[in-house]
């Protein structure tokens, strides 16, 4: 196990999605060659027990995430605009679940 | 031969091929070069496990003496183990695993499509059920065969070593006998002759592509199909075993 450095592959996020009509849903990441790999890696690892009809891989290195030390600037504005969650309706019966 | 009989043994052969190299493969858990890889072994050794039990149950059943697939497996000797000889080889490096399960795969792959058909209902519906599983198992195997021979210096050298050391295990695959001619006349059983052919096609084009050279039919070993094994059986079983002969009827 130590001859293969797991650096000398590439880290990929494995996106699931478990069943039609749902979204991909991020499930965690592994190290794989390349996109064929990963997907084969992706079954191996994350659809053992069923979970998923459908795979996204993408290497980590393309993901842009925000910046933690942004967080406040970023996303306590929204804190105390309860409003904008549509709670203050009636929603009729017809319409359902949303 | 009777059919029944025939019948026995075919199965018994089906499912100890699938156990042995089942067990084989167990042999990497937790010794995986990537923890990825690991798993992808794994799962493919708990396919073949659970293949051998479909088979194994119905050997039991065939039989009548009320053994079961537990009986059949850990209560076996090694000369009533009627698995091909290249399901027992030893893993080696993770390239020898790879030539092992790529040269098996092709070969159930190629039978299973075929016992799909079988006129036995039994061995037609696990024949359907397995055939997805080592529809995989192929796809995986031939796909590290074209990555290690069309990788490295090292990693072409290691594997065409051990494409050209398993080769002589390949043949007896095809070999047939009393057994296979008797369920082939009533539709249970597949003409193997008729499967060599194609899995030679779809190994050359896959070393081929994985830019290796395939070795010269030569000799071929021969002797697991009849009880026959190498002196590697013997070491497996003693572990596969152990438990069920050391504390006999243990559960848990």
């Amino acid at each position: 196990m130590s001859e293969v450095k797991s650096s000398d592959w590439p880290l990929w996020e494995v996106f699931i999605r478990s069943k039609s009509g749902l979204h991909h849903k991020h499930v965690g990441s592994l190290h794989a060659a390349d996109s064929d790999m990963a997907i084969e890696n992706a079954r191996d690892v994350y659809t053992r027990r069923s979970e998923g009809i459908s795979i996204w891989v993408v290497e980590s290195k393309h993901i842009s995430a925000s910046n933690s030390s942004e967080s406040a600037s970023l996303f306590e504005p929204a804190d105390d605009k309860v409003y904008r969650h549509p709670t203050f309706y009636d929603i009729p019966k017809e319409v359902g679940h949303m | 031969m009777d059919i029944k009989e025939a019948l026995f043994k075919y199965t018994l052969r089906l499912g100890d091929n699938s156990l042995i190299l089942g067990h084989r493969l167990s042999e990497w858990c937790g010794h995986g070069p990537i923890l990825e890889q690991d798993i992808a072994l794994i799962n493919v050794a708990l396919d073949l496990i659970g293949q051998s039990r479909s088979y194994l149950a119905y050997a039991g059943e065939i039989e009548g003496k009320g053994r079961d697939e537990d009986a059949m497996a850990y209560l076996r000797v090694e000369r009533d183990f009627y698995n091909v000889l290249l399901a027992e080889q030893p893993n080696g490096d993770f390239g020898r695993t790879i030539a092992r399960q790529f040269f098996f795969d092709v070969f159930h792959f190629l039978l299973l499509e075929k016992l799909t058909s079988s006129t036995d209902e039994q061995i037609a519906a696990i024949a359907v059920k397995s055939l997805k599983e080592v529809t995989y198992h192929l796809r995986y195997s031939s796909e590290w065969i074209i990555r290690l021979g069309d990788g490295t210096e090292e990693s072409h050298r290691r594997i065409q070593e051990s494409i050209d050391e398993l080769w002589m295990y390949t043949g007896e695959m095809f070999e047939m006998d009393e057994v296979d001619e008797t369920l082939i006349g009533v539709g249970i059983a597949t003409d193997l002759s008729a499967l060599k052919p194609l899995w030679e096609e779809k190994v050359s084009e896959v070393l081929k592509e994985a830019t290796l050279n395939q070795p010269e039919s030569g000799w071929m070993q021969s002797g697991g199909r009849k009880g026959i094994h190498s002196e590697h059986l013997g070491f497996l079983l003693s572990e596969l075993q152990y438990l069920q002969r050391t504390v006999p009827n243990a559960k848990w």
